[in-house]
C-alpha cells in the first residue's frame, strides 16, 4: 500500500471502514510526519497526544457510520476549539484558551473526525503569504522559502506537505482559494451564509466564510458535507436545503454554461496565467461545458472597496482585544494607557495597519466618502454577478495573478500584496461560492490555479465542474520532501 | 395643546440683571426592556446576582460570539412606541457605535443610528395648570453596559457584566420641556406607560430608568436652540431636577459674563450638587457607528405590529377619560388614580367589589386619603397594600349602608391594618355595628335630657352652643355607634 | 488626498494604539499609498446606488426569550490577566 499519509481523504475512509487500517495508524502516521516537517512551520499548536488518545478510543469504539471515522484532521487556528489554545496567529491571544468549540470544528468532531492541531495563519486572517503570523512564516512545500499563501498558509502547507489528510481554511478575500493555488491543493470558499460563524476569530464579519481544503476536488465535497450547516447561534447562516455534495458528485456537465469575464484580463498579468486560463477553458470545452463571453464590469473596483470594507469590519471586530478579558496585557498607569500599550505590542504591523485604515474610513466626516460608497460600490459589483448569472451557470478565471513568491519579497509593500487577491475578493464581496484547483505550472514549476465561480447556494454545480476539469488537467504536485531531516 | 403653559406664573424662569431666560430641555431616557434574557444573548437580566455571575461567551465578547436577537425584546420595544403614539418602522438597522470602556466588552455597542424601531410620536402631561404634550423624537434598542466599580479596590477598577447585554430602549425627546417640574411630569408619565404595558419596570433604584439630560438656555421669547450640554446617566428625579437647576444657571451666569458654552458631555455630582465637564471621554468621541454586518436589517410586518396593537391594554389617557366619564370622579382624581397602573387595578376592583350601590366619593376618598398615608408611611407600594382592595370596599359599603359611621370606620380601618381583616368580621366582634333604631336612640335622648335638665332649658333660652353637647353626650353614652344623623334629628325634635 | 501625521495619530488615539513617532510616520506613508489606489472609486458614481450592508439575503431571525446560560463565571474570568474570585480588574477609572 501506498503511504498513508498521501491518500486522499477519500481512500482513508474507505481503508478505516474496510478495516485495512485502524484510525490509530492513521494519526501515528500523520503525526510521525508532522514531527519531521518542523522547518515547515505549520503548526502553531499541536495536539498530538490527544489525537492518538482519541484514535485509540474510536479504534476501541468504532462507528463506520459516520462521515469522518476516525479521521486526524488539523485546522487553522482561527477556530475556536474547546480547551486547545487559539491564537487567530496573534500575540494578542498568544495564551487564549477558549472553553468553547465553533460550529464548524464542532461538526468535524461530530462526524468522528479528530484534532490533529491547530495550524499557522496570517494574523486574524490579514495577509497573503502568511508573513504576518507572530508565530513566523510558514514554508511552501512546493519550495525552499517560497509562501505557502494566506491567510490559510499555514493550512496550505501542511495539506500539501501531507501532514493533514484534510483541513479547512478561512477565506474573507481568498484566504482559502490563493493558498490552495500556491500550493497545489484544493480550496472552496462556500456562499456567504453556508458554514457558520459561530466561534470563528473574526476579520470582517460580512466576508467571512470557512471552508475546505483538501488534495483533491472529491476531498472538498466529502469535506463541506461535514462543515456547511444551518446554525441558529449565527444570524447571517442561512438554512436552505444542502446538497450531499459527495454523493451527487458527478462528471456530466454537458451543456453547462461557463462565463469568461473579460474584465479578469488585467494590465501586466504574466503569459503564462494566460495561457493557464486559455488552457483551462479547452478542458472545460473538452468536459461538455459551452463557453460564454461575459463582462464583469466593476471589477477593478472590487480591490480598492474590499480594502474599505474588510478593514472598516476589522477595525470593529478587534476592539474587544483590549487586555481586559483575555489574551495579552501590558502595563499601563491609567486604562488607557494600558488599551494603548497592550494593543500595540499585542498587535503585527498588518493588523495595525488595517486597523487605521478601518477607524479612519468610519470616522466623523469621511464615512461617507469612503465606507457608504464602498457599500454602493459592493451592490454594484454583486449586480454584475447577477447579470452575468441569467447567462451563465458559472465563471472561470485564474485564481490568482501570479504563482507563489518568495519569502520577503513582497511584505513591506502594502499595495503589491494586495493585488495577489485581485480575482478572489470580488467572489466575497458578492458572497459567491469560488473553488480554486491546481491547473498546471509556471515556469518555476510552481503550481497555478484556475477558479470556478458559482452561483449562491450552488456550491454542486462548481464542485462539478472542478471535478470534470480536474480530471482532464490531471495536475500531480512534485515535491520532494526537502524540508525533512 | 401646542406645548405653551396657559399661567405664566408657573413658568420656571431665570432672571439675571434685566434679562429673563427660559431653560430648554430634552431628555434621552433609557428603560430597561422587562424580559427574562439579555438582548443577543441567552443569560438572565435578573437584579442583584452575584457579580459576573449572568454573563455568557457572548456579553463578555470572546473571540467568535455572535449576537442572535430576542424576539421578545423588539415586541417590548414596539408595544412602548404604540403607547407613545409613534411611528412604528417596518425596516430598521442595528449599528456599531465603537469606543473603548472597560465595562464594554466588544469595544462597541449595538444600538441603532439612523433606522431606529420606533420613530416620532408623543406623551401628554397632567400639570396643575393644564395638559402639555411632549414630542417623542424615536425610541431606539440597545445594549446596556457592565458596571465599573471605582471605589472598592483603591488602587484598580473593578468591572461586572452581569448588566453588559441587557436589552434597554432608548426614549428620546425632543427638547419641549421647560422646567423641571415637567421633566418630574415627563419621567413619571413615561414610567406609567410602560408600567401599564409591562414592557419596563420603571425601577428607578435598581437603574431601570436613567436619563441623559440635555440642557440649553434662551432669552424667554427667542426661538433659537441655544448651545446644549448633556448630562449624563442621571437616575433620579430628583437628581435631575437638581442637575437642570444647576446646569441652567452655570450657563445663564456664563452668557452674562460674555462667555462661550461648550457643548459637552457632563456628570452630575451628586454629593456636590453640581455638573462638571467629563474630559476622561473627551478625545475618544467620534464614535464611528456603522451597521452591524453580525445582524441582518430588523424586518417588522404590518401584521405583527397589529397582533401587538391588540394586545395594548387601556393605558393612563384613555383609563383617565374613563373613569371621569364613568364614575363621574373629578379630572383631578381621575389622574391620581391612573399616574401608576397598580393604583388604578386597586382603584378598580374597589369599585368593582363595591356592587351596585357604590359610593365613588368614598372609594376616592379612602383611596387617595387614608390608605395613600399608610402607604406612605409605610414606604411601600400599593400593589403590597396591606389591606386588600376587597376588605377596603367591604369597609366603605359598610359606611354607605349606615351599618357604622365614618368616625368608627377610621377605627375598624387601623384593625384590618393587622392581617387585612373582614371589617364585617370585626364589626360584629368588637359589637361597633351603628345604633340607628330611632326607639332605641330617643329612650337614649330622653335619658340624657332628662339627666342634664338645666342644660336643656338654657338651650330653648338661645344657648344654641349647648346642641353640640348633647350630641357629644349621646355619641359617648353610645360608645360612639350611634348614628349620628339620627341623633341630630331626635336632638332637634326633643329639644 | 494625503494623511498627514497628525491625522494618523488622531486615528491611533481613536484606535487605542500606541504609536511611536518613527511608526507614525511609515503608517502614514503606507496608508497614503494605500488610499491612492482607494480614490479609484471616485470614478464611479453612485448617488443612485442602494448601500449593500449585509450580503445574505434574509431579514433577522428571531430567538426566544429564554435563558439557556448558566452562571459560568470561573470559565469567563479564567483567561482574563487581571482578575480576582469575583471581577476583571484594570487599572483605575477616574471620571
Ligand atoms: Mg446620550
Ligand atoms: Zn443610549
Amino acid at each position: 500500500m501506498t503511504q498513508i499519509t498521501s491518500l486522499s481523504l477519500f481512500e482513508l475512509i474507505k481503508n478505516i471502514k474496510e478495516k485495512k487500517i485502524s484510525s490509530n495508524e492513521v494519526s501515528k502516521s500523520f503525526i510521525d510526519r508532522s514531527e519531521k516537517s518542523k522547518k515547515l512551520n505549520a503548526y502553531v499548536t499541536e495536539n498530538f497526544e490527544n489525537c492518538l488518545k482519541l484514535s485509540k478510543e474510536f479504534d476501541n469504539k468504532p462507528n463506520f457510520d459516520l462521515k469522518l471515522p476516525g479521521i486526524p484532521i488539523a485546522v487553522k487556528d482561527l477556530f475556536c476549539t474547546n480547551e486547545v489554545r487559539t491564537t487567530a496567529g496573534s500575540n494578542i491571544l498568544n495564551n487564549f484558551v477558549p472553553s468553547y468549540e465553533s460550529t464548524v470544528t464542532q461538526n468535524i468532531w461530530n462526524e468522528g473526525g479528530i484534532l490533529l492541531g491547530k495550524l499557522n495563519c496570517d494574523e486574524f486572517a490579514m495577509g497573503s503569504s502568511n508573513e504576518t503570523s507572530f508565530f513566523g512564516n510558514v514554508q511552501n512545500p512546493i519550495a525552499k522559502d517560497l509562501v505557502p499563501g494566506g491567510s490559510s498558509g499555514g493550512s496550505s502547507s501542511a495539506l500539501a506537505a501531507n501532514l493533514t489528510p484534510v483541513t479547512i481554511g478561512t477565506d474573507t478575500g481568498g484566504s482559502i482559494r490563493q493558498p490552495a493555488s500556491f500550493t497545489g491543493t484544493v480550496g472552496l470558499k462556500p456562499t456567504y451564509g453556508s458554514c457558520s460563524r459561530y466561534g470563528i476569530v473574526a476579520f470582517a464579519s460580512s466576508l467571512d466564510q470557512a471552508g475546505p481544503m483538501s488534495k483533491d476536488v472529491k476531498d472538498s465535497s466529502i469535506l463541506l458535507e461535514v462543515i456547511s450547516s444551518f446554525d441558529k447561534k449565527d444570524s447571517t447562516s442561512i438554512d436552505y436545503k444542502r446538497n450531499n455534495y459527495s454523493s451527487d458528485l458527478t462528471r456530466n456537465i454537458k451543456g453547462i454554461k461557463i462565463g469568461i469575464p473579460k474584465e479578469y484580463r488585467v494590465d501586466g498579468m504574466p503569459d503564462e496565467i494566460e495561457s493557464l486560463w486559455k488552457k483551462g477553458i479547452e478542458y472545460a470545452k473538452d468536459c461538455g461545458a459551452e463557453i460564454i463571453d461575459i463582462s464583469l464590469p466593476h471589477t477593478s473596483y472590487a480591490l480598492p472597496t474590499y480594502y474599505i470594507v474588510a478593514p472598516a469590519e476589522a477595525s470593529s471586530n478587534l476592539a474587544r482585544y483590549d487586555g481586559v478579558k483575555y489574551g495579552l496585557r501590558s502595563y499601563g498607569e491609567s486604562l488607557i494607557d494600558m488599551y494603548e500599550k497592550t494593543r500595540s505590542e499585542g498587535f503585527g504591523e498588518e493588523v495595525k495597519r488595517r486597523i487605521m485604515i478601518g477607524t479612519y474610513v468610519l470616522s466623523s466626516g469621511y464615512y461617507d466618502a469612503y465606507y457608504l460608497k464602498a457599500q454602493k460600490v459592493r451592490q454594484l459589483i454583486k449586480q454584475d454577478f447577477d447579470q452575468a448569472y441569467n447567462k451563465v451557470d458559472a465563471i472561470l478565471t485564474p485564481s490568482t495573478p501570479s504563482s507563489a513568491f518568495k519569502i520577503g519579497e513582497k511584505s513591506n509593500d502594502p499595495v503589491s500584496m494586495y493585488l495577489n487577491d485581485i480575482f478572489t475578493v470580488p467572489v466575497n464581496l458578492a458572497g459567491l461560492p469560488g473553488i480554486s484547483i491546481p491547473a498546471g505550472t509556471d515556469k518555476n514549476n510552481y503550481p497555478l490555479g484556475l477558479q470556478i465561480i458559482g452561483k449562491p447556494f450552488d456550491e454542486q454545480t462548481v464542485l462539478n465542474i472542478a471535478y470534470s476539469m480536474e480530471e482532464k488537467i490531471n495536475y500531480k504536485n512534485n515535491i520532494t520532501d526537502w524540508w525533512m531531516e | 395643546m401646542d406645548g405653551i403653559m396657559s399661567k405664566k406664573n408657573l413658568e420656571y424662569l431665570i432672571e439675571r440683571n434685566d434679562n429673563i431666560y427660559e431653560v430648554v430641555i430634552g431628555l434621552e431616557v433609557h428603560a430597561q426592556v422587562t424580559s427574562n434574557s439579555k438582548l443577543f444573548s441567552s443569560s438572565s437580566t435578573k437584579f442583584g446576582a452575584e457579580p459576573n455571575t449572568q454573563v455568557s461567551l457572548v456579553d463578555a465578547a470572546f473571540p467568535g460570539m455572535l449576537p442572535v436577537i430576542n424576539e421578545y425584546c423588539v415586541k417590548q420595544a414596539i408595544k412602548t412606541g404604540i403607547g407613545l403614539k409613534a411611528k412604528i418602522n417596518n425596516k430598521s438597522v442595528f449599528d456599531r457605535k465603537n469606543y473603548f470602556y472597560a465595562d464594554l466588552p466588544q469595544g462597541y455597542q449595538i444600538s441603532q443610528y439612523k433606522y431606529p424601531i420606533v420613530g416620532e410620536g408623543n406623551v401628554i402631561l397632567d400639570m396643575p395648570e393644564g395638559q402639555k404634550q411632549v414630542g417623542i423624537e424615536r425610541l431606539h434598542l440597545e445594549q446596556d453596559a457592565g458596571k465599573s466599580i471605582h471605589d472598592v479596590d483603591p488602587s484598580n477598577t473593578l468591572v461586572d457584566l452581569n448588566r453588559s447585554g441587557v436589552a434597554l430602549m432608548e426614549i428620546v425627546s425632543k427638547p419641549d420641556l421647560r422646567s423641571p417640574d415637567e421633566v418630574n411630569a415627563y419621567i413619571k408619565k413615561l414610567r406609567s406607560i410602560m408600567r401599564y404595558l409591562g414592557t419596563c419596570d420603571g425601577n428607578m433604584q435598581e437603574g431601570s430608568l436613567r436619563a441623559d439630560v440635555n440642557v440649553s438656555v434662551r432669552i424667554k421669547g427667542s426661538t433659537d436652540l441655544g448651545t446644549r450640554c448633556e448630562i449624563k446617566n442621571v437616575n433620579s428625579i430628583k437628581f435631575m431636577q437638581m442637575a437642570i437647576i444647576y446646569e441652567a444657571n452655570r450657563q445663564v451666569d456664563l452668557i452674562e459674563k460674555g462667555e462661550e458654552i461648550d457643548q459637552e458631555t457632563r456628570l452630575f455630582d451628586t454629593k456636590k450638587n453640581e455638573t462638571r465637564s467629563m474630559r476622561s471621554k473627551e478625545d475618544a468621541h467620534d464614535y464611528r457607528y456603522f451597521p452591524d454586518p453580525d445582524l441582518l436589517p430588523l424586518e417588522i410586518t404590518d401584521e405583527f405590529i397589529d397582533k401587538l396593537k391588540s394586545e395594548i391594554p387601556e393605558l393612563p389617557d384613555d383609563k383617565k377619560k374613563r373613569f371621569i366619564d364613568e364614575f363621574k370622579i373629578s379630572p383631578y382624581e381621575a389622574t391620581i388614580l391612573v399616574s401608576d397602573i397598580d393604583t388604578a387595578k386597586y382603584f378598580e376592583e374597589v369599585v368593582a367589589k363595591m356592587g351596585k350601590n357604590r359610593d365613588m366619593k368614598l372609594a376616592v376618598n379612602w383611596i387617595t386619603g387614608e390608605l395613600f398615608a399608610v402607604l406612605n408611611n409605610k414606604s411601600i407600594e400599593i400593589a403590597e397594600s396591606p389591606i386588600s382592595a376587597k376588605n377596603l370596599a367591604k369597609l366603605i359599603n359598610l359606611i354607605k349602608n349606615g351599618t357604622i359611621s365614618g368616625k368608627i370606620a377610621k377605627t375598624i380601618f387601623e384593625l384590618m391594618l393587622d392581617g387585612d381583616k373582614d371589617p364585617q368580621i370585626i364589626v360584629e366582634e368588637k359589637g361597633l355595628k351603628q345604633q340607628s333604631d330611632p326607639k332605641a336612640l330617643e329612650a337614649l335622648i330622653d335619658k340624657i335630657i332628662n339627666d342634664n335638665r338645666e342644660k336643656a332649658i338654657e338651650y330653648k333660652q338661645g344657648k344654641e352652643k349647648l346642641f353640640g353637647f348633647f350630641v357629644g353626650q349621646a355619641m359617648k353614652v353610645s360608645g360612639g355607634k350611634a348614628n349620628p344623623q339620627l341623633i341630630n334629628e331626635i336632638l332637634k325634635k326633643k329639644l | 488626498m494625503t494623511i498627514d501625521l497628525k491625522t494618523v495619530k488622531h486615528i491611533s488615539k481613536l484606535a487605542r494604539i500606541s504609536l511611536e513617532e518613527r511608526k507614525a510616520e511609515k503608517l502614514a506613508d503606507d496608508m497614503n499609498s494605500i488610499f491612492e489606489f482607494i480614490e479609484k472609486l471616485n470614478e464611479l458614481k453612485t448617488e443612485n446606488v442602494e448601500p449593500l450592508t449585509s450580503i445574505a439575503e434574509t431579514t433577522l431571525r428571531f430567538r426566544e426569550d429564554k435563558i439557556t446560560s448558566d452562571n459560568i463565571r470561573e470559565k469567563i474570568l479564567k483567561n482574563s490577566p487581571e482578575k480576582n474570585d469575583d471581577f476583571f480588574v484594570v487599572p483605575k477609572v477616574v471620571e
